[in-house]
């Protein structure tokens, strides 16, 4: 039976059934364990399943990286999380370097089936060091799964499916989505990784948008359909694996393409989407491709200049006007 | 264990890299080699106290701690010649080589970066109850980095059985580590972990495995990671084509009369000195059948190059 959760809770009832299911899975990070992490992820998990499997670290993301990482290649199935995603910067090696060459440069002789856990984006207030959307630093290398919800039922779901694999993945939440509610089938079997979908079809333009700039776009789409303009919204979901079908059947169906998300502009995933449907889709393109995205600044703290960088509805409204011009 | 056994495990590891820069000189080696001469003691000595279940890591410079557990040497002359061998397949080479089936959780060719690793291999042990142990080798100038850092809090505030070999060498890559840091001795660090930190003769074998022992010991009884700072001297450049300017003069050649091998030798009596002639003499042969051996291993195949990113 579905039930109504708001997504952090979703992510609590997905790291409770992979602790259940496995006495192998263990759970660490700052402020995890006794806390219940500073979102309530992990709220009640150190009750349930005690010392063993659900443990605080120090303030290292460097060392408790490359431990789930050494635990991963000898038998564990770890999480670990980054508490805000720009600190993965500080352990960038162990992500980059150790954790994402491991299977490749041994030959399929070592695997690294762990889980890294982390949420990202801009919040009021929140300074440039606590508000990088950092998912296109991830895409970039090879060997890493990221996975980015933007639904309740995607952040249970896709984190089923990470703890699952037995690749690393970097599930990478959208802090602003926390409260959001939404019906989580609590029951479905695990998914495959991988898989964008079609969330509100429309025959106009193509958006491709993900986490939070999914809800963004879905409300520019029904902005524009009280135009008579119908646009279509798929939400990517991964990165890695990228399921360019899935875009390109819908640039197929609409001749227009804008990618929308939250990280700046310069090297952002958009940038791959749009060199990825000029390659692909061509011929089916009756316009450029746009990019919907923050411009090439830090995340300022204020709200006032926040409102100014941070892409909303209206960016979207833009730029789908603009490959219909 | 005796000075003929250790003559012949640390004969092993310098012939190994000897043959290896030979084939180097004759283009069977792409890239740059990092050589363990003279400090064979370190991994020979802690090899005897380690069991089959124990985890080891090690730094580029960690050909001899591959021998000393157990490595296959055609298999490693093979992944270092760029063939595909039973290691990682040619996709690891000299600096970056592991072997699964010894639990030898692999080199690391960024410096200190394996002891985070490390952590973890002793985490699954600790998880697992087996009483296995998980052993890093780092060098001097690894202490310098943060990941070490980290690595030792973690592991000494969650009990981990880890154990740390420092192996100093004098030199942090081509700089003195006496002008890098500030303590006389590297494990004096230990303290500030609230650990065991010891000093030893790194180039004595009984001594390694003796300080080894005593912290593996520990780890195995649950109460946390140590320290073991092994004092030696590399009588070989950092990499293979490192000219060494920096050395003063004569530094190598004094290295060259209290290196381990020599040691041995020069204690040796009659009888020893006629064994271990005949070690000499077996352990080139087994370098040379080993060599052989790999150069009978095919290069990988291109058409193989994405495989193994993904499950």
């Amino acid at each position: 039976m579905p039930e109504s959760l708001r997504y952090i809770q979703a992510v609590n009832h997905a790291l409770a059934w992979a602790l259940d299911s496995r006495d192998d899975t263990v759970y660490f990070g700052e402020d995890v364990a006794l806390p219940g992490g500073p979102f309530g992820a992990t709220k009640g998990l150190h009750k349930r399943f005690g010392d063993r499997r659900i443990f605080d670290t120090p303030i290292s993301e460097t060392g408790f990286l490359g431990m789930a990482l050494g635990s991963a290649m000898t038998g564990l199935r770890p999480i670990a999380e980054i508490m805000y995603a720009d600190f993965a910067f500080v352990a960038m090696d162990q992500i980059v370097n150790q954790i994402a060459n491991t299977r490749y440069s041994s030959g399929g002789r070592w695997t690294a089936p762990l889980v890294i856990r982390m949420q990202q984006g801009y919040s009021p207030g929140a300074c440039a060091q606590h508000s990088q959307s950092i998912e296109a630093y991830l895409a970039h290398t090879p060997g890493l799964r990221v996975a980015l919800p933007a639904t309740a039922d995607d952040a249970y779901q896709m984190l089923r499916t990470a703890v699952t694999s037995d690749d690393p993945v970097v599930v990478a939440e959208a802090r602003m989505l926390y409260p959001t509610r939404g019906e989580v089938r609590l029951d479905a079997p695990v998914e495959p990784v991988g898989g964008a979908r079609v969330v509100r079809p429309g025959t106009d333009a193509t958006v491709v948008a993900w986490s939070r700039l999914v809800p963004v776009a879905v409300e520019a789409a029904n902005q524009l359909a009280a135009e008579g303009i119908e646009v279509e919204v798929v939400d990517l979901r991964w990165l890695n694996p990228l399921d360019f079908d899935t875009v390109a059947a819908s640039v197929g169906r609409t001749g227009r393409l804008v990618v929308a998300h939250e990280a700046n502009l310069t090297g952002g995933f958009g940038a791959e989407i749009a060199a990825r449907a000029a390659d692909e889709c061509f011929a089916d393109l009756r316009a450029p491709v746009r990019r919907v995205a923050a411009p090439d600044v830090p995340m300022p703290a204020a709200p006032s200049l926040q409102a100014a960088v941070v892409p909303e509805a209206a960016a979207v409204v833009d730029a789908v006007r603009r490959t219909l011009a | 264990m005796g000075l003929a056994d250790d003559y012949r495990s640390m004969a092993r590891i310098r012939r190994f890299e000897e043959r290896l820069m030979t084939l180097k000189d004759e283009g069977e080696v792409p890239g740059s080699i990092h050589l363990c001469n003279g400090q064979e003691a370190i991994p020979v000595g802690a090899a005897r106290v380690l069991r089959d279940g124990d985890y080891v890591s090690a730094t580029y410079r960690g050909h001899g701690w591959a021998l000393a557990r157990g490595v296959d040497m055609a298999a490693l002359f093979a992944e270092i010649m760029g063939r595909d061998s039973a290691l990682c397949g040619g996709r690891a080479a000299s600096p970056y080589l592991s072997d699964v089936s010894r639990r030898f959780v692999g080199e690391n060719s960024i410096v200190g970066a394996g002891v985070p690793v490390a952590a973890g291999a002793a985490l699954t042990a600790r998880h697992q109850g087996t009483g296995d142990v998980s052993v890093a080798s780092i060098g001097d100038g690894a202490m310098n980095q943060g990941n070490v850092h980290e690595a030792l809090n973690l592991a000494a505030v969650l009990d981990l059985p880890l154990i740390l070999v420092v192996e100093n060498n004098v030199y942090s890559e081509m700089s003195r580590i006496d002008d890098m840091v500030r303590v006389k001795q590297l494990a004096e660090r230990a303290a500030g972990y609230g650990i065991p930190g010891t000093v030893v003769d790194g180039n004595d074998p009984d001594a390694v495995a003796a300080a080894v022992a005593t912290a593996v010991e520990r780890a195995r009884a649950g109460d946390g990671p140590s320290i073991v700072e092994a004092m030696t001297e590399r009588l070989v450049g950092h990499y293979s084509g490192d000219a060494q300017h920096y050395r003063p003069a004569g530094e190598i050649a004094d290295a060259r009369t209290r290196e381990p091998l020599v040691r041995i030798r020069n204690a040796a009596d009659a009888a020893l000195t006629a064994t271990l002639d005949a070690i000499d003499a077996e352990v080139a042969a087994e370098v040379e059948a080993a060599v052989a051996a790999a150069r009978a291993i095919a290069f990988p195949d291109p058409a193989t190059v994405k495989e193994h990113l993904y499950a």
